[in-house]
């Protein structure tokens, strides 16, 4: 840990004319669970699809491992995008393909493992995330949380350095969601994969997050950064401090 | 902890191997990522099969070994195990040492196949099975389509119409243009290959009869649906199957809407109410190619527009239109009903929309033969 491995700065970004967050600055280091966190709709997800480059930002740079994500082209962005494993928030398995297919995809298409070494990486991946003996069942026919833990799995595939979970959390239930989080955590100690995640389960962010920053839609940008319970008993920052306590928005 | 998966030069995956006393030993050394568990898979795995009494794998040059590699140990003991050799693995790093225990061989053995390749007449009997059930639905929703167009008329302020007008301006508006081009062209092609021979007889001037009769009667109500057909009953299916996908048509019917009275009667009356006027800018397009057809033969438009006159009746036109508003009823609803049909995701919205363009065809072809029946009876 404290290697960064992505770094963050100026970055401005926003639909059309509509600015949504103006100039972030922040790191993210080698090793560490990072969360994203704040209210609905500040912004948060829209932060981790400029993060993959899925949209151009108004300004400001994204560095994966050093590399320029922004403006890469070509086969050097291919590269940034082998470096990072991405989960959308439901789930985006596809439905024409056996979780196996799913998981083998990646590893058939950018590596030259013959088809029983495919097979079996992608057995113990799904393993891993607990979804051994589904290999050959359809993604519709998969409950909500176990499609999560295969797209963590598919996501995986290629042993990236990076994860990005995009509300992986949203709609589990408080066990299914207990053990996503212990996957975070053993993936992360062992493989020492660095995780950024977008969530706002209070109880999730305290069991795996190393560091958090919160987003919010007046200040546009950050307003808070840190280990999730410091923030919750030393920050200034009322917001920060409701957000953490689970307080009801004051009338004001 | 580099783990990036750039190897760096020099680090690639290596594998040796010499015979020990008792069996096999392999030394596995360098980057174990996918690209080096490429380079070592078959060769291991190979030897790994016929190991003698034991199998040894000393991985003590192992510098890196993410999954791809721990599948490669693991492959490599089941292989062992499976030759009734022991495995032994030695060297291993702490931190992949406590990952590798984690898996055991069975992990990578795939579960025994439930599902048998079924034989020829449980096959039969399956597809009869889901061609029964096919029909069951389709009258069940025949029945209910029925009684939703019944409601309607009984209470036509409960039909959305602003609904209606949208799709009678998408499906049938919107089809304007190709409509006309299609009968233009086909009305032109027509006149002018049928000119060449009836030239032969000096007849040249019946064209103006063959045109007007088999658009009049035939062509333009079927052209027109099958264009439907592939416009907006496609459309239909796919809209209301990814609905379906979506579970908004289980959130109409948990609000007590009826999908078929909410989706379908409103999608099927627009386009009864529209095709008949498409069918009728068809016809006209085509007889405007046939006449152009005529005057570059030379013979004046009057002669034309007479010829056409006297060779149709009112009843042949009335007679391609109920024809055509009875395609445009079973070619939208079909497409509606393979829409509400729809299970499952992605894939099974192309099927559905497939099937709603298909069906549609076989439909029109169908009901074109029993009107065909009808007329003659009928003596029309």
């Amino acid at each position: 840990m404290g290697r960064p491995i992505i770094e963050v700065s100026g970055l401005t970004l926003g639909y059309g004319e509509v600015v949504v967050l103006k100039d972030l600055n922040f790191t993210v280091e080698s090793g560490e669970v990072f969360v994203i966190l704040g209210g609905s709709g500040c912004g948060k997800s829209t932060l981790l699809k400029h993060m993959i480059g899925l949209y151009p930002p108004m300004a400001g740079s994204v560095f994966i491992e050093g590399r320029d994500m922004v403006n890469a082209q070509g086969s050097k962005r291919r590269a940034i995008l082998r470096s990072f494993g991405v989960t959308y928030q439901s789930g985006a398995l596809f439905g024409s393909l056996t979780l196996l297919e799913n998981v083998c995809l990646p590893l058939e298409e950018f590596t030259r493992l013959p088809r029983e070494a495919r097979e079996a990486v992608a057995r113990m991946k799904l393993k891993m995330v607990g979804l051994a003996g589904s290999e050959d069942k359809l993604p519709s026919e998969l409950s909500g949380g176990m499609q999560k833990r295969a797209a963590i799995a598919r996501a995986m595939a290629l042993d990236p350095a990076i994860l990005f979970l995009d509300e992986p959390q949203a709609g589990l239930d408080p066990v299914t969601s207990a053990g996503l989080d212990e996957l975070i955590l053993t993936l992360s100690s062992s493989l020492g994969i660095t995780f950024v995640i977008v969530s706002h389960e209070l109880a999730s962010i305290y069991a795996v997050a190393h560091r958090v920053i919160m987003l919010d839609p007046q200040a546009k940008g950050i307003i808070a950064e840190g280990a999730p319970s410091d923030l919750r008993d030393h920050s200034e920052n009322p917001k920060v401090r409701q957000f953490f306590n689970r307080e009801a928005q004051s009338p004001s | 902890m580099p783990l990036s998966n750039q190897s760096p030069p020099g680090q690639h995956a290596a594998l040796a191997s010499k015979p020990s006393s008792d069996g096999l030993t392999l030394t596995l050394s360098g980057r174990l990522n996918a690209e080096g568990v490429a380079a070592v898979w078959n060769s291991a795995v190979n030897q790994a099969t016929t190991p003698g009494r034991s199998l040894t794998v000393e991985a003590s040059g192992v510098s890196y070994c993410d999954v791809a590699g721990l599948a490669l140990l693991v492959e490599l003991r089941r292989q062992a195990e499976a030759a009734r050799a022991d495995f032994h693995l030695t060297g291993l790093g702490e931190r992949y040492r406590t990952l590798y225990e984690q898996f055991v061989p069975e992990d990578l053995m795939p579960p025994p196949s439930q599902v048998k390749k079924p034989s020829l007449p449980e096959e039969v009997g399956r597809k009869a099975y889901v061609l029964l059930d096919d029909i069951y639905t389709l009258i069940a929703f025949v029945g209910e389509f029925a009684l939703a167009v019944v409601r309607a008329a009984a209470n036509p302020g409960r039909v959305r119409w602003a609904d209606a007008f949208h799709v009678a301006e998408t499906a049938g508006a919107n089809a304007l243009p190709i409509i006309v081009l299609i009968g233009f062209l086909m009305g032109l092609i027509m006149a002018f290959q049928s000119a060449i021979p009836l030239k032969q007889f000096g007849a040249e001037i019946f064209v103006a009869n063959l045109l007007a009769l088999s658009l009049l009667r035939e062509l333009g109500p079927l052209v027109t649906a099958i264009i439907l057909a592939g416009r907006s009953g496609s459309a239909f299916a796919a809209e209301i199957g990814t609905m379906t996908v979506n579970e908004e048509i289980n959130a109409l019917v948990t609000m007590g809407l009826d999908p078929v009275r909410f989706l379908v009667v409103t999608r099927v009356l627009a386009a009864m109410a529209m095709t008949p006027m498409l069918t009728i800018f068809f016809s006209l397009a085509g007889l405007i190619g046939g006449a152009l057809v005529m005057l570059s033969l030379g013979y004046p438009l009057v002669s034309f527009v007479n010829q056409v006159k006297m060779s149709i009746t009112l009843g042949d036109l009335m007679g391609g239109l109920v024809k055509s508003m009875a395609f445009s009823l079973l070619v939208c609803a079909i497409g509606c009903q393979r829409g509400l049909r729809t299970r499952g995701g992605a894939s099974s919205v192309g099927e559905a929309t497939t099937s709603a363009v298909v069906s549609g065809i076989i439909l029109i072809a169908v009901s074109d033969g029993v009107f065909a029946v009808i007329f003659y009876v009928m003596g029309w």
